[in-house]
């Protein structure tokens, strides 16, 4: 498809080139993780919601990418394809392809597919309380990875569960492996769930909204471990949000949904300053700073797409200042951003039929 | 949208529907009506257990112009005949009419049935609601009286009531009654409990809402229905368990046209005689199963948020 | 009315003196409160608020074990036409506070003075009175209207509950007006709240809370559960209002930079105690409470170079049980300054004694024994 190709250049050249380059086997040449024109829908009776829309984008070991967007924009299922967690029915992928380690993994078998989750990839999930089973305690729980992939012992497991606990820092270990999911606070137990995806050792982590449940300074000690643990495992991270804040802190590049559609990609830092698509900018300018008193706050209008009958052309033009005849007929496709003189700016890509108007004012 | 519009409530009637519903117990606004009904006749399953329903209210009411014998005549020269001829579904022992027996059955079946299930949603609904209300140590008494009338298998307590009481219909209703208002209780209790905390009931409180307008208004419309949805499907249990009971012997009495007596008296004739108790039996399972799917349908068309 | 004494926190106010309001004096309390407040004049003020929850135990007789403090002696005004924010985390008691406000809480102990007169105690006439003038707003837009009521009816309700307000006749147009007051289609009166977004129902509720035209709207995380492209409409929407209608506003939240944006004043509340409480300014750019500090530096800032030069407090721990909460300040055991001091005496909210005499923007109450100055939003330079 059209957008595929362009997104692969958007990417940046960091992608492309490791691909021209080839030669030293795929899985080296390859990213990690990449996403190719993915299509998510669901059919619940006769009535088709289009949740995700020819989704694109790479991951690298030691990477991490920040997808932003609101609810129903498509982020999650994204993740959830990946991981093959989709309901389905009736959830359906009806194109696209996954590579994981330069393999193509839609087409694989249940079975191989199951035995590359919680070994090579993992995921968070943002509500803690309801991923972990109530009724086993977490040692048993954390155990359980490894007697079940690696057949363990019971003992040998215990020993490994007390030793990833004091991993992600749940104080005196030793003592609480016992402790059932509801005794622990609710950033401890987000750091049971981030000790049991990181209990195998697995190449990529899908966090979903791992902080939105947490306060404010649970949520900086739990990012903090979650960054830290990644650097020392060399994993590539996909970070799903709606918060640019948590964003900032963390991302090395950023993919921002509307839609089921990406709209922009960034290296994170110059997306802050230099917003390539309206959507963006429309954010950016609509949440108010914590340290400066700021004027009225600039709201996007209207409401977020209905994806049983998302607008035609760009899916944000009902909602868009700049929207011209050619956005409500044309779907833009996510093309390179470049300077006012010409020149490419790596990784940077705008799926705007404006994107000049909006970054270059 | 213009559906909603179309409902029996006018357009200018923000005011006067708070007194309209204020007469009108009824778990749904009228308003609603036909959006419910729309969804609920887009429910094939639930349809099908209307249609099962209504034909067999057609067949209790009309029992005696449909039948074609007298179901209590005894014909002894034409006994246990199988199915086909004069008696379409055969004659038992004693040469009564196997399909006017059935027909008249169904007559025991319904109106037990309902009426069981009528005792005890009264008593469960009235026992919740002031457990869910007023908490504290009256909900604590309610719950526990509850808790041992729920620990009482069913038969077995109907049993005890009936053989004080002797046996008849009205002895039937009443034990089924007694031994089943517990769930409905707890049922409503639980209900109005987790309604209770609502937002929305909060806000009518902070409007200045009274205790009375905040119950009829907010908490009953929003915690009843499930209640509603329970004794529909509910009514089907207790047909079984009433037909159990005719068959036990402790039911209603024997030569009453009634299904559980009429698998009784094939009860001897098993592997001989299968249409004896086949037919009754079939009768049985299709009530229950009607009385099942109507609940299940109207649980979905209720639930506003299933759309 | 501004003097009504601030008793020390510690005061154990008298829990069972319940006045029996008699007819005269009910009368004289409609009054009072019928009167408008004047502009910059407290409209509410609290003195030494107390819930307690209480842990029961038993099957049939319930005993009490303990008890969840969840607000355990706080005080503030509230001014007339100004938005007062409070912050915290989840635990901290501020939800408590907002029931307790609109009295949907019974207060364990403590005084609420509405225009001077004590609102816990009031029954009636005088209670309904105040009803009409205290509204809320609710955080979750799918639990706060009845699903089985329409829109009209829904806003309609308040006129119901007070006919005063508006003839049966006109109801049906003031529903139209308010709904076209907070931006929806007045043509949506018969349809039913899950027809709509999550954005559309938050309106529907401030058009509730606005039908009975209200002096104060206490708004309980009004936007947390919406997304981010439509929180800023509905933020735009209050701030709107408030001019309009000459509002005053409670506004809690747990977001500190939605809460710096709409805010006049801020308070910060930990495990049921106003940890410090001042002007946005002073609260963002000058905070004196480690807490305080420790919450701003936090905040995950949406620009990646303003946070390079921030310096980050984390604190280490969870925010301990308020069923059982530490003696003295109750942050000590998460908190890097604390000394034997911090364990035996509680800090009370007070403008600290070192920066009493100056005129600095630290001068402002902060409830902590070694209150210093820390700039923690801005990049150091």
């Amino acid at each position: 498809m059209k957008t595929n190709k362009l997104n692969e250049q958007a990417e940046g050249d960091d992608m492309t080139s490791a691909e021209t380059a080839g030669g030293s086997g795929p899985d080296k040449a390859a990213p990690l993780l990449e996403v190719r024109d993915l299509q998510v829908e669901f059919k619940v009776r006769d009535n088709v919601t289009k949740a995700v829309n020819g989704v694109s984008y790479s991951v690298d070991a030691g990477e991490t990418l920040a997808v932003l967007g609101e609810s129903g924009s498509g982020k999650s299922v994204t993740a959830q394809a990946i991981m093959g967690i989709l309901d389905s029915p009736p959830g359906r992928i009806s194109g696209g392809e996954i590579y994981f380690q330069g393999q193509e993994i839609l087409s694989m078998p249940e079975n191989e597919r199951r035995r590359l989750r919680g070994a090579k990839m993992a995921m968070i999930f943002q509500d803690a309380l309801s991923s972990l089973n109530p009724v086993l305690s977490v040692g048993f729980q954390l155990g359980e990875m490894f007697r079940a992939h690696r057949g363990m012992s019971r003992k040998d497991a215990k020993a490994k569960a007390i030793e990833l606990m004091d991993r992600v820092r749940i104080p005196a270990a030793k003592q609480r492996v016992g402790d059932y999911p509801h005794e622990f606070s609710g950033g401890m137990r987000q750091r049971i769930m981030i000790a049991m995806a990181l209990a195998l050792e697995p190449d990529l982590i899908i966090a979903d909204e791992p902080t939105t449940a947490l306060d404010v300074t649970v949520q900086a000690q739990v990012m903090d471990l979650l960054a830290e643990l990644q650097r020392e495992y060399n994993m590539g991270l996909i970070l799903i949000t709606h918060d640019l804040g948590v964003v900032a802190d963390v991302a090395d590049k950023i993919a921002v949904m509307y839609a089921g559609r990406i709209v922009e990609t960034a290296p994170v830092h110059e997306i802050y300053k230099r917003p390539a698509h309206p959507y963006t900018e429309g954010l950016l300018a609509s949440i108010p700073r914590l340290d400066q008193k700021g004027q009225e706050l600039y709201a996007i209008k209207g409401l977020p797409p209905n994806l049983q009958n998302i607008p035609s052309g760009c899916a944000f033009n009902p909602r868009c200042a700049r929207a011209e005849d050619v956005c409500r007929t044309d779907i833009p496709v996510l093309s390179q951003v470049t300077e006012r003189d010409g020149t490419e700016l790596v990784g940077r890509g705008s799926a705007c039929h404006f994107w000049k108007e909006t970054i270059h004012g | 949208m213009t559906e909603l519009v179309t409902g029996k409530e006018g357009p200018a009637a923000a005011g006067p529907t708070a007194e309209q519903q204020g007469a009108e117990p009824t778990v749904v606004r009228v308003s609603q009506w036909s959006d419910i009904r729309a969804r609920f006749f887009a429910n094939k399953l639930a349809v099908l257990g209307l249609f099962i329903l209504v034909v067999l209210v057609i067949v209790a009411v009309f029992a005696p112009l449909l039948a074609p014998f007298d179901p209590l005549k005894q014909d002894l020269a034409n006994t246990l005949q199988a199915p086909g001829g004069d008696h379409l579904l055969g004659t038992d022992s004693l040469g009564r009419d196997q399909l006017s027996r059935l027909i008249y059955g169904s007559r025991i079946a319904m109106i037990v049935g309902m009426a069981s299930i009528l005792v005890a949603c009264t008593i469960g609904i009235v026992l919740g609601a002031l457990a869910g209300y007023f908490g504290r140590l009256i909900d604590s008494v309610i719950m526990r009286v509850a808790d041992v009338f729920f620990a009482f298998p069913l038969l077995i307590g109907a049993i005890v009531v009936i053989l004080l009481m002797g046996r008849g219909v009205l002895p039937v209703v009443l034990s089924l009654g007694i031994f089943s208002w517990a769930t409905f209780a707890r049922l409503l209790r639980s209900q109005i409990l987790s309604v209770r905390e609502m937002d929305y009931v909060h806000a009518a409180r902070a409007l200045g809402a009274s205790q009375f307008r905040t119950i009829r208004r907010h908490i009953l419309p929003n915690s009843l229905t499930a209640v509603l949805v329970y004794a529909t499907s509910n009514v089907g249990i207790a047909i079984v368990a009433e037909a159990s009971l005719s068959y036990l012997g402790v039911g209603v009495p024997p030569e009453v046209a009634e299904w559980g007596n009429m698998i009784a008296a094939g009860r001897d004739f098993m592997g001989v005689k299968d249409f004896m108790w086949m037919y009754p039996s079939l009768a049985i399972v299709v009530t229950a199963l009607g009385f099942v799917l109507l609940g299940n349908g109207l649980r979905d068309a209720l639930d506003p948020k299933l759309r | 009315m501004a003097d009504i004494e601030k008793k020390p926190v510690d005061a154990t106010p008298n829990v069972t003196e319940v006045a029996k309001t008699e007819a005269s004096t009910e009368t004289a309390a409609v009054n009072a409160i019928e009167e408008p407040a004047a502009q910059g004049e407290p409209i509410i003020q609290v003195r030494n608020l107390v819930k307690h929850f209480p842990l029961t135990q038993g099957i049939l007789f319930k005993k009490q074990v303990g008890a969840v403090k969840a607000v355990d002696g706080i005080s503030f005004d509230l001014y007339a036409g100004e938005t007062l924010g409070i912050v915290g985390e989840s635990g901290c008691g501020k939800s408590t506070v907002a029931k307790l406000l609109m009295l949907l809480e019974q207060a364990t102990a403590g005084e609420i003075f509405y225009k001077g007169q004590d609102i816990t105690k009031l029954s009636g006439r005088a209670l309904k009175a105040v009803r009409r003038n205290i509204q809320m707003v609710f955080q979750d837009p799918y639990t706060s209207l009845n699903p089985r009521m329409t829109v009209g009816d829904i806003i309609g309700e308040p006129f119901d509950i007070h006919p005063e307000v508006a003839p049966k006749g006109d109801r049906r147009r003031r529903v139209q007006e308010l709904l076209d007051v907070v931006g929806l289609n007045p043509e949506y009166i018969n349809r039913y709240p899950h027809q709509f977004s999550g954005g559309q129902r938050q309106r529907i509720g401030i058009a509730r809370g606005l039908a009975l035209n209200p002096e104060i709207i206490i708004c309980d995380e009004p936007v947390s559960a919406l997304d981010v492209s439509v929180q800023a409409q509905v933020i735009n929407l209050m701030e709107k209002l408030q001019d309009e209608f000459n509002l005053s506003y409670l506004f809690i939240a747990h977001d500190l930079s939605i809460v710096r944006h709409i805010s006049d004043r801020v308070g910060v509340m930990y495990l049921g105690k106003m940890a410090e409480i001042g002007t946005d300014a002073q609260i963002y750019e000058h905070p004196t409470h480690p807490y305080t500090q420790a919450l701003l530096s936090a905040v995950p800032v949406p620009d990646p170079e303003a946070r390079e030069g921030r310096e980050r407090i984390i604190l280490s721990g969870d925010v301990p049980s308020p069923a059982n909460p530490p003696s003295g300040c109750r942050f000590r055991t998460r908190c890097w300054k604390a000394q034997d001091k911090c364990a035996t005496e509680v800090p009370l909210l007070a403008v600290p004694e070192r920066f009493k005499a100056s005129k600095t923007p630290a001068a402002h109450e902060s409830a902590c024994h070694f209150a210093e100055e820390k700039d923690v939003v801005h990049a150091a330079s």
